[in-house]
């Protein structure tokens, strides 16, 4: 599928990689399920400590494509992936696959806390991981919860069921236990789409938070959402990614027709 | 979607309905200097207060699109350019009065001397205004950039007319009041081209998304 340049003259520091050091590196990467090639061609850098956001129509390879930087899709029978995607130079695909979820932390949609207390879930991954000493867990716990900013909001239920939270604050538990085990990239497939906008922002002001500590990378169906968190924006089409420029360049002048048509909502 | 794009022809069409108005007004005001007109420099205080009427219209409608469709990509650049033209085509509208009102003031004067480049001046400002709102209509970025290589030519020959002045004045001071007057409608042309000037980058902006404000090398 051939590109349309829209005539755009972009500014030459507006190029992704003014400054920012790669952290994951897609190199022609394929994925099929089954028959069906979900993703063709991808090459990319996700940049260290920097929010980059996959947007795109449903059905485009985002999802997808955010799957295997963690090897999720690993889990759909039938799948198979081509290419490389390395994490600090080393290809993921080589690594121990619990090592790269643990370095690689991904927050799904809809809010999934385990039936356990708000303490349990945060503290379960530390545990899998070999924490012993039960101070040491409660700081962790607390800090986690800190850097998700719900501390203050559960600092006294911490023993409650998760479930009594409100969806939003479920959503940032789920954030509080990815954290938890320090992951050097959070993925985030479109953690806002079930929230209400006061959640929505909680969200958005946390990911601006831990982008000083963490590389985050998240799939959005809302641009606006796109346009206000992330400094990177990769549009996908038909399995493809079309464009990956910074942000700005993105929903102010796209160099691709594609783009542009689906930023302004002329899609189709 | 259909009722967006709507909405941006709309704010196009206000614009335009603006840019005829200003455009008239430039105009009138310069008849008014050249053939001592004095219905064309009432004609163009009578039509200042609708100028400022649809300035006010442009800007709330176009703040009320940023507002509620949050647009993006092309659609987001025309508008920023839209309330940046807009401000530009009021000021225009100001300068055309200022220019009119000296106009009024020389009507009665016997001329000090004969009109050689003021009608010159204003051919090229004319011009000018005229090509930087058909390059917004058309959206031609080569016409937008042949304004902004005009606008020199207006500034030396801008010199020049103020240096004969001056000497006018220094000559007899009983020419003093005409010559201000006169070096006052060469300093409104000026302004009137430095308008077009920044119309014709914010076209620029708008076809091409970029800003070649304070860089006239990449102007060409």
């Amino acid at each position: 599928m051939g590109s349309i340049d829209t005539g755009m003259q972009v500014a030459p520091e507006a190029k992704p990689s003014a400054g920012a050091v790669s952290k994951l590196c897609a190199k022609d990467l394929n994925f099929h399920y089954g028959s069906f090639q979900a993703l063709r061609g991808i090459s990319m850098e996700v940049y260290d400590k920097r929010v980059t956001a996959f947007i795109g129509p449903s059905g485009c390879g985002k999802s997808t494509f955010l799957r295997t930087l963690n090897r999720m899709n690993e889990t759909v029978r039938h799948s198979r992936v081509e290419g490389e995607i390395l994490l600090d130079g080393e290809n993921i695909f080589k690594l121990e696959v619990s090592q790269v979820r643990r370095r690689v932390g991904m927050v799904f949609q809809r809010s999934n806390p385990f039936p356990k207390s708000i303490f349990d879930n945060v503290a379960y991954g530390l545990r899998i991981n070999g924490y012993p000493n039960r101070a040491a867990l409660r700081d962790s716990v607390e800090q986690s919860l800190r850097r998700a900013a719900l501390w203050e909001e559960v600092k006294d239920k911490l023993h409650q069921s998760a479930y009594g939270l409100s969806g939003g604050q479920q959503q940032r538990l789920c954030i509080a236990r990815a954290l938890a085990v320090n992951p050097e990239v959070l993925l985030l497939d479109e953690p806002c789409s079930a929230l209400d906008p006061i959640a929505t922002a909680k969200i958005e002001d946390l990911i601006f938070q831990l982008k000083d500590s963490c590389t985050i990378v998240i799939v959005t169906h809302n641009m606006q959402q796109a346009a206000r968190v992330a400094d990177y924006t990769g549009f996908f089409l038909l399995g493809r990614l079309i464009e990956f420029d910074s942000t700005t360049v993105i929903f102010k002048t796209p160099a691709k027709k594609e783009t542009e048509d689906y930023v302004t909502g002329r899609f189709g | 979607m259909r009722h967006f794009v709507e909405e941006l022809e709309q704010l196009k069409t206000k614009l335009l309905e603006m840019s005829s108005l200003v455009e008239a007004a430039i105009q009138r005001s310069i008849s008014a200097v050249i053939q001592k007109d004095r219905s064309a420099a009432e004609e163009v205080f009578h039509n200042e207060a609708r100028i400022n009427d649809i300035e006010i219209e442009i800007d709330e409608f176009a703040i009320n699109l940023l507002a509620l469709k949050q647009p993006m990509a092309a659609d987001l650049r025309l508008i920023v350019a839209a309330l940046k033209i807009n401000t530009d085509l009021e000021r225009m509208g100001d300068l055309s009065v200022s220019i009119a009102e000296r106009a009024m003031s020389l009507m009665e004067a016997p001329v000090i001397k004969p009109m050689i480049d003021i009608p010159h001046i204003a051919g090229l400002v004319e011009s000018m205004v005229r090509k930087s709102l058909d390059a917004f209509v058309q959206r031609d970025a080569d016409l937008a950039r042949s304004v902004l290589a005009s606008d020199d030519a207006v500034d030396s020959l801008r010199t020049a007319c103020y240096h004969e002045l001056v000497s006018f004045m220094e000559k007899d001071p009983q020419n003093i009041q005409q010559a201000l007057d006169l070096l006052a409608i060469t300093r409104n042309l000026e302004r009137l081209a430095d308008h077009s000037t920044n119309i014709a980058e914010d076209v620029l902006f708008l076809v091409k998304g970029i800003d070649v404000r304070h860089h006239a090398e990449a102007r060409t």
